[in-house]
């Protein structure tokens, strides 16, 4: 894939995201947190697909194996977290 | 349409799905759905991921059993008061995932050579060189970091700020020796040699997650938290770039944004720069100011406290770290529900760091049931103070000092405070005479208004809780 589009992709990114959220309540702090942390689990797919023996040789393979753990934990862990605390709060609401 | 097409297609509308989660999980009303649309993103991106050729089956569903299992009980067995260090735990689990990515990225390369690899990816050499150390750089001081943050927020560490001489000139040196392998490896294509680069390369980013994060005290965690939850989705965009995928690129890239926004949110609520947080050592050393204040703080006894808080009208609780450790959050709501009964209006006052993580204390109190229209933040609490009757302070310190307002002196001067001390009456609730976070004297405590009582907060409060329900 052609370099500068990434990084045009990149960039682009970068300013959706700072437009995103602007004014965020402190009740949400925690959540919004956590839940974006989830998505930075989206390193996932990187480790999915450095799992390819014949590819990557042992070592190559057992840390795609380790990453795709550790981002699994990352990804799994950070939405059921968000998801209860969020449960929680919202219960209070009504 | 080639599979190729087709993922890249579905990587589109995850992201997509991303953006739409983020932007919901910034207001009330949507977050709990904003956090299950990204949440399917993921899902999509992982499950075409899975479409892609040569893939190893057999360790990919072990890898994901269980990673999910792991993260499934942490995150379904934490208590509600240990969710600092969760989230920090699983920041530096995301880190040190695009470390190891990027260093199997670079095991393949080894195995082929850069000229095969340049031919087969239709790559560039530097280039590739260039985003697999940052990848790693990043993923590395994310992952020491988050743990060392971890270790502090769940008091396995000291949550002090550790400093010692020559500090800052050995970071600065780390520093320049993690530029320096880096532009070595960068431009060289002896893959002997950039092996050792990258090795050493990975040591000292681990080194230096840590040394980042030790001289910052353990009230300004929640500005490190943040940025580390940014350097995260950076160290994920990293590694986007190392494989070409341009849905880890996006979704990294947001994730690091949405954090730097939170980190901006938390130094904006104690008035100092990034920097200033990062490299101060804030906390370490005792501040000046303030002490040339020789009144003695009056200390009440519970008893003389129930028969205030009998005849209030309103009260504010105002919670901080104190409460936290004390475990106090269970008794303090259910003191505000006997204020209530007896027809008394009880809120809370949250400041913005007031605790260790951004919305410690809104997570505190959601868990022990109160209302989250009770929880008031600090614009809207700010101007109802003065027809306040009685403040009651549990173990926050810097954020009520009225230092910050008035006293240019002071170090935390033009920090925004929750103006505890225009109430009619302040309680502070406090285990002794001890400073706060930042080492200031707390003229707060000294003032005409302000009574002392010492003790527990957990057990000053049950004591509060049975008077009022013996009345």
């Amino acid at each position: 894939m052609d370099l500068v589009l990434l990084f045009f992709i990149f960039v682009l990114a970068a300013f959706l995201g700072l437009e995103l959220i602007s004014k965020v309540p402190s009740q949400l702090h925690t959540p919004l947190m956590s839940g974006s942390n989830a998505i930075s689990g989206i390193t996932v797919v990187g480790a999915l697909l450095a799992i390819r023996a014949e590819e990557q040789g042992t070592i190559g393979m057992i840390l795609g194996v380790a990453a795709l753990v550790f981002a699994t934990v990352n990804v799994v862990g950070g939405y059921v977290v968000t998801d209860r605390m969020l449960q929680m709060f919202k219960k209070k609401g009504k | 349409m080639e599979a190729n097409d087709l993922i890249n297609l579905a990587y589109v509308v995850a992201a997509t799905l991303f953006v739409f989660g983020i932007k919901m999980l910034g207001s009330a009303d949507t977050a709990r759905r904003g956090n299950l649309v990204s949440g399917l993103g993921m899902l999509l991106a992982v499950v075409v991921t899975l479409l892609a050729d040569g893939l190893d089956y057999t360790w990919i569903i072990g890898g994901l059993i269980v990673g999910s299992a792991i993260g499934l009980v942490a995150a379904r067995m934490v208590k509600m008061t240990a969710m600092p260090e969760l989230v920090a735990l699983f920041n530096g689990f995301g880190g040190l995932a695009s470390l190891l990515v990027a260093w199997a990225e670079f095991e393949k390369i080894r195995g082929m050579g850069w000229a095969v690899y340049e031919m087969e990816m239709q790559s560039n050499a530097k280039f590739s060189g260039f985003v697999i150390y940052a990848a790693m750089l990043i993923g590395g001081v994310t992952f020491t970091g988050s743990l060392f943050a971890y270790g502090k927020l769940s008091g396995k560490l000291s949550g002090s700020a550790i400093v010692f001489g020559g500090q800052k000139a050995l970071n600065i040196l780390l520093l320049i020796a993690i530029l320096a392998v880096g532009v070595v490896f960068t431009w060289s294509s002896d893959l002997e040699l950039t092996y050792k680069l990258f090795l050493s390369g990975v040591g000292l980013a681990l080194l230096f997650g840590i040394m980042g994060v030790m001289p910052i005290g353990g009230g300004d965690m929640p500005v490190v938290i943040s940025l580390l939850n940014s350097l995260s989705g950076v160290a994920a965009s990293a590694a986007g770039f190392v494989i070409y995928n341009n849905v880890l690129i996006v979704a990294g890239c947001l994730v690091g944004a949405s954090g730097l926004i939170l980190t901006v949110i938390m130094c904006k609520a104690m008035n100092r720069s990034l920097g200033n947080v990062l490299f101060s050592g804030f906390g370490a050393a005792s501040g000046g100011g303030g002490d040339d204040d020789d009144r003695e703080p009056k200390a009440l006894s519970v008893e003389d406290a129930f028969y205030v808080l009998e005849a209030a009208s309103s009260v504010v609780f105002i919670p901080g770290y104190g409460m936290a450790v004390a475990q106090a959050q269970h008794v303090v709501k259910e003191l505000a529900e006997l204020l209530e009964e007896n027809g008394c209006e009880a809120n809370f006052a949250i400041h913005p760091v007031a605790g260790r993580m951004p919305g410690h204390m809104n997570v505190l109190l959601a868990e022990a049931d109160v209302e989250y229209e009770k929880l008031l933040e600090m614009d809207t609490v700010n101007p109802m103070m003065p027809t306040v009757d009685v403040a009651i302070v549990i173990g926050a310190n810097d954020v009520v000092n009225p230092a910050a307002a008035d006293d240019p002196q002071s170090p935390i001067y033009g920090m925004p405070i929750i103006e505890a001390h225009k109430a009619k009456t302040v309680f502070v609730l406090k285990r002794g005479q001890g400073k706060g976070f930042s080492g200031l004297v707390n003229k707060l405590f000294v003032m005409e208004n302000t009574c002392m009582i010492y003790g527990d907060a957990k057990a000053t409060i049950s004591s509060l809780v049975n008077e009022l329900k013996g009345s």
